[in-house]
């Protein structure tokens, strides 16, 4: 097809568009931006006694990283008030006091955490159904709905990780610890960053058409979120074994999981492309040339900051266990799914290995990360199932 | 020099393999793969699991392909040292373009090839010729290109460019692998058996202790890498890692001494571990310095290029007081034991320190026991376990979506269960009991036992004796019952008083006769033996049922009198049946039944200790680190600038009365025809042109 053809994510051309970013802001940039700084601000005057040197390092870099997000994805501003309204709110709610969960309506049915969590999965179910409603009869509300769906759960997987944060700290401040470290808070984040990824895609070549694909992938993580919490009572907060005490593992999860997020929307993306290379819903999908682009743009997001969370994976076991890398079932999978997509991004570049042949790249992909990220936890021994001590 | 001509392109050809794009992939497929291996084959077990495991037929191939420890064959770390080799090459390959293409603009690009850009666009500025470049430049400085202007006679040419940096970034990224893998070859432990070879050095069997290990297995202190584990009883100092190598041991010596002053665990309220840590005193061997340290899972300390983990614990030589309750038909025999965590005492062989039992049981048991051996295995002061039911109430579905998640399990109970101790007993033939005991009676449906779980092999699940507790939380009576009811002495009073319950004579004979035969049986073989007999006396089978229940309460009778006639003994009244006792009974029944595979005649209960603790620690020195730490650096930048620096070059020709605007790119992704259209309409503005067409 030709590439000069004006593409379908063509948004229309401010005369301001090309001008020095800053003049670029607007006065709602600008408040956001005095918010996000007011908030740390409070964070830190209020918390600053359960924070050592480094939690106060991370808090004063995540301002200007959440107001640089907000600046280029302006959605990101709205989801960021929201979350921050609703976690305050249910933390107000709680009073310090546990119990309040059973006792206070909202706690109880709307943003406790596990009640938020539930909110969150429920609106991914209806939002997949409404995207699948548009793919099906090429409505654009239908899919306008599933988006908006799809916003409202991450605000509520947001504040629901939030909230368990706080609830952790009323469980115990020994036992408080950030909601990133095990399995089932791990499915959250995943739920939430994959869908986050989804909806900056969704804005950025404004087109609804692929959440019909990508939502499935986040319903599978989350039913298999549910299972677990139901068979293994898994959502109670745990105390931490001193092996997952680790300032480097706070950083490793999250990009852990952003890297896994991209993966897993390329491989949707790539099933899309497989359909419109064989002619199949081709008025119901965009058009290749954009399926590729999401699919590189999102494998390289992915492979980024996979990069990093492999990097930190080591720091951390450096320091835990005493080696950088030592082969562990665990690490050598983070291996093979790195070099995996590092083959992928080789393959690209080479003219003659690319359409059809990277989209199945990329749906393996997605086998292999899963082993990576399950598989190994489940089937597999190693330092990461740490009994040792 | 014919022969230079072709081996010359022979060689341009094998580089120019090397360096390529899909030499590259196939190395990453075939690295991806022997990975894959390395985690569904698991590394470095003993040579019998894998014998199991794989079979007669397969077991020798795989170990010959070095599956059981893929990461240092030889073909593992080939396979690396290509991915180094052609990465290398790679990059000297692109150099020279590469920094042609960050350092040059193309102002000397053809205007044919321009006229061949898939992103061009031309239209007539309104500008006055002069003002044209002058405009143009100025939009492209506003926009954060840089750029060479060149004159022609009839035209002009603006050769623009922005985010080179993103070639940089290869640079970064693909040296980085080659820093990587060198950090992690100076790390690894091929240089360890390179050092075994170089000094001729011969890993020692694991079992000796550090004092019998020979010189042949003592290494150099070496600026080499290794990585050791050092064992410190508390009080005590170590200066040396032991490191494992090819399934022995050699020793590192280390620059400085550590002594351990405490090891302590630290528990969460539910009792899971929250830290472990050993407070250590260092002493460098050259300066004599000392300083205290204590160091923490997460928390590492380093000196002279070593650091140290915490990296496990041990419980070594804890004294342990026991009772001895003998379980021979002898007449109640406690007699009090001492044992030291991981000693191991012969029983009443003449050396040994002689073992007071008093008389006539002594006899009983020295005879049983000569040749025999005591050795305490193990010894855990605490022992959380999780004492809830699976199913209890409160475990509704619905407690895991709405509320807080902060609260405890409905299913689970943690509770510390207080001391855990093992010991072997094991026969002149070597063959082994294992014995696992819980210090503190345990309660099971609010009854209190003291438990002690039997098992002849690592393989088995023990299998639990639970003695009951009489009224006064006492284990004494179910010991006392065990040995009268098993002393062939005492069996005739103990009938005689089980038959008095009956008046009538035949019955009596009959009874008689039952008790006898099942006393006799039970005592050989259990319950076990009472129903094989059951199955070869001439009982119709649907009568089995009934006869097994009817002997059950005979035997269950008999325990209740010999109960009685312990009582009494004691000097304490009978009591008068009733089903208050019925549990007790039970218990004790099933007791004397499970006491009978029990295997040891004396059950040892912990009176009292004093833990003694050894830290594990982790000695490495890994020359390499900083090397890899560098690399993986250089890799996060290099992969970020190459994937999220987009190079543009942006070319602006100006013929009379023509702007031709062209735009290209190193990665070929959909926002370039963004960036181009704004861009050229950009230009077309600067340059008061009309609506652009392309
Ligand atoms: C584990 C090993 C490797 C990793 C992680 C890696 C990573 C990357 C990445 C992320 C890119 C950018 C892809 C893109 O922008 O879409 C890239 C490009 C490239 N890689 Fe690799 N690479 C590896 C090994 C190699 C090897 C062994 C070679 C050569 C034999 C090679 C040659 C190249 C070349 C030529 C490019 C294109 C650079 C450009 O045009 O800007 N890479 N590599």
């Amino acid at each position: 097809m030709e590439l000069t053809s004006s593409p379908p994510a063509h948004r229309p051309v401010s005369p301001a568009a090309h001008v020095n970013w800053l003049t670029r802001l607007s006065v709602s940039d600008w408040l956001f931006a005095i918010a996000v700084v007011f908030g740390a601000g409070i964070a830190y005057v209020r918390c600053s006694q359960f924070m050592d040197g480094y939690d106060i390092g991370i808090l004063f870099i995540h301002a200007p990283l959440i107001i640089a997000l907000g600046w280029a994805w302006r959605p990101f501003r709205l989801f960021v008030v929201a979350v921050a309204v609703l976690a305050l709110f249910s933390i107000w709610l709680y009073q310090g006091d546990l119990a309040r969960a059973e006792q206070a309506f909202f706690l109880k049915y709307l943003i406790s955490s596990q009640t938020a969590i539930t909110w969150m999965s429920v609106f991914l179910f209806t939002a997949t159904g409404a995207y699948w409603l548009g793919f099906a009869t090429r409505s654009d509300s239908a899919e306008r709905t599933g988006s908006s769906m799809a916003w409202i759960a991450t605000v509520m997987g947001a504040t629901g990780l939030l909230v368990r944060w706080y609830e952790s700290y009323l469980a115990g401040p020994d036992i408080a610890h950030i909601p990133i470290s095990n399995l089932y808070e791990a499915f959250i984040l995943f739920s939430l960053v994959t869908a986050l990824l989804y909806l900056f895609y969704e804005g950025r070549y404004n087109t609804r058409k692929l959440g019909a694909f990508v939502l499935p992938v986040i319903c599978a993580a989350v039913i298999f979120m549910l299972w677990y919490s139901i068979t293994r009572e898994a959502y109670q907060v745990q105390p931490l074994n001193p092996a997952l005490q680790s300032y480097w593992k706070k950083i490793h999860v999250p990009s852990n999981f952003i890297g896994y997020g991209g993966f897993a929307i390329a491989a949707m993306v790539g099933i899309a492309y497989l359909f419109v290379s064989r002619g199949k819903f081709t008025n119901r999908l965009p058009e290749l040339r954009v399926l590729e682009d999401v699919m590189y743009k999102a494998i390289a997001i992915g492979f980024a900051f996979f990069t990093i969370a492999t990097i930190f994976g080591a720091l951390w076991g450096a320091e835990a266990w005493g080696s950088y890398w030592q082969w562990d079932p665990k690490e050598t999978c983070a291996l093979i799914v790195w070099v995996n997509y590092a083959i992928w991004l080789h393959m690209r570049l080479t003219r003659n290995l690319r359409g059809e042949m990277l989209a199945w790249w990329a749906i393996a992909g997605l086998f292999v990360s899963t082993f990576a990220f399950l598989g190994v936890n489940l089937f597999l021994t190693g330092r990461h199932s740490y009994g040792a001590l | 020099m014919q022969h230079s001509a072709p081996r010359a392109s022979f060689l341009d050809d094998l580089v120019e393999l090397l360096s390529s794009m899909r030499f590259a992939i196939s190395l990453l497929t075939i690295l991806a793969i022997a990975s894959l291996i390395g985690t569904v084959v698991q590394q470095e077990q003993p040579a019998n699991a894998y014998l199991q495991q794989f079979g007669q037929f397969w077991d020798p191939i795989f170990s010959r392909l070095g599956l059981y420890a893929v990461y240092s064959s030889s073909w593992f770390i080939a396979i690396l040292a290509f991915l180094v080799l052609s990465t290398t090459l790679c990059i000297i390959r692109q150099f020279t373009p590469m920094v042609r293409e960050i350092r040059g603009f193309r102002e000397h690009a053809r205007e044919a090839s321009l006229r061949h850009f898939a992103h061009r666009a031309s239209f007539e500025p309104t500008l006055p010729p002069e003002e044209r470049s002058g405009a143009a430049t100025a939009y492209l400085a506003r926009t954060g290109f840089r750029f060479r202007v060149n004159d022609h006679a009839d035209s002009t040419l603006i050769a623009a460019k922005k985010g080179s940096l993103g070639r940089i970034g290869y640079f970064l990224a693909h040296g980085s692998i080659v820093l990587i893998c060198l950090g992690g070859l100076l790390d690894s432990n091929l240089l360890l058996s390179v050092q075994i070879h170089l000094y001729g050095k011969v890993p020692a069997p694991g079992e000796l202790t550090i004092g019998e290990i020979p010189p042949s297995a003592r290494l150099e202190p070496s600026r080499w890498s290794f990585r050791g584990n050092i064992y410190i009883p508390e009080g005590t100092t170590a200066s040396q890692a032991v490191i494992n190598a090819d399934n022995g041991v050699l020793l590192q010596p280390l620059p400085f001494k550590i002594e351990l002053k405490r090891f302590h665990v630290d528990h969460y309220e539910n009792g899971a571990p929250k830290r472990y840590a050993s407070d250590v005193v260092i002493t460098d061997n050259e300066s004599g310095e000392v300083f205290e340290r204590t160091l923490e899972v997460n928390k590492p300390f380093e000196h002279r290029g070593i650091t140290l983990y915490q990296s496990g614990f041990d419980n070594d030589g804890s004294m342990l007081n026991f009772t001895a309750h003998g379980m021979t038909s002898c007449a109640h025999a406690a007699f009090p034991l001492e044992g030291k965590v991981g000693r191991r005492i012969p029983l009443f062989d003449k050396q040994s320190e002689r073992i007071k039992i008093p008389p006539p049981c002594n006899q009983v048991l020295e005879n049983y026991l000569a040749g025999y051996s005591l050795e305490f295995t193990d010894f855990r002061p605490i022992n959380v376990e999780n004492v809830g039911a699976p199913d209890s109430e409160g475990n509704h579905p619905g407690a895991s979506f709405l509320g807080s998640g902060a609260r405890p399990a409905s299913n689970e109970k943690l509770r510390n269960l207080g001391p855990f101790y093992t010991y072997i007993l094991r026969d002149p033939a070597g063959q082994a009991r294992e014995f696992n005991n819980y210090m503190n009676p345990i309660q099971i449906d609010g009854l209190q036992y003291l438990l002690s779980g039997v098992r002849t092999s690592r393989m088995e699940n023990v299998s639990w004796l639970r003695i009951p507790l009489d009224d006064e939380g006492s284990a004494d009576t179910w010991f006392a019952i065990q040995q009268s009811f098993f002393d062939p002495a005492r069996q005739a009073a103990l009938i005689k008083r089980f038959i008095s319950h009956s008046t009538d004579k035949d019955e009596k004979k009959t009874l008689e006769a039952a008790a006898k035969l099942l006393l006799t049986q039970f005592a050989q073989g259990g319950m076990k033996a009472v129903e094989s007999s059951i199955s070869e006396m001439k009982i119709p089978e649907d009568k089995r049922e009934e006869a097994n229940i009817f002997f059950v309460q005979v035997l269950q009778k008999l325990v209740w009198d010999a109960w009685m006639m312990v009582r009494e003994a004691a000097g304490k009244g009978k009591l008068e049946p009733d089903d208050a006792y019925a549990p007790f009974v039970r218990d004790t029944f099933i007791a004397l039944d499970s006491s009978i595979r029990y295997g040891a005649p004396f059950y040892l209960q912990l009176t009292n200790y004093e833990q003694r603790q050894a830290t594990i620690l982790q000695a490495t020195r890994s020359p390499g680190k900083s090397l890899v730490y560098l690399g993986s650096l250089l890799l996060s930048l290099g992969v970020f600038a190459m994937l999220f620096i987009r190079e543009r070059r942006l070319f602006v020709l100006f013929k009379k009365d023509e702007a031709l605007v062209a735009m290209s790119s190193d990665r070929k992704t959909i926002d370039l025809d963004e960036t181009f259209a704004r861009h050229r309409d950009g230009l077309a503005a600067a340059l008061g042109a009309s609506a652009p067409q392309d």
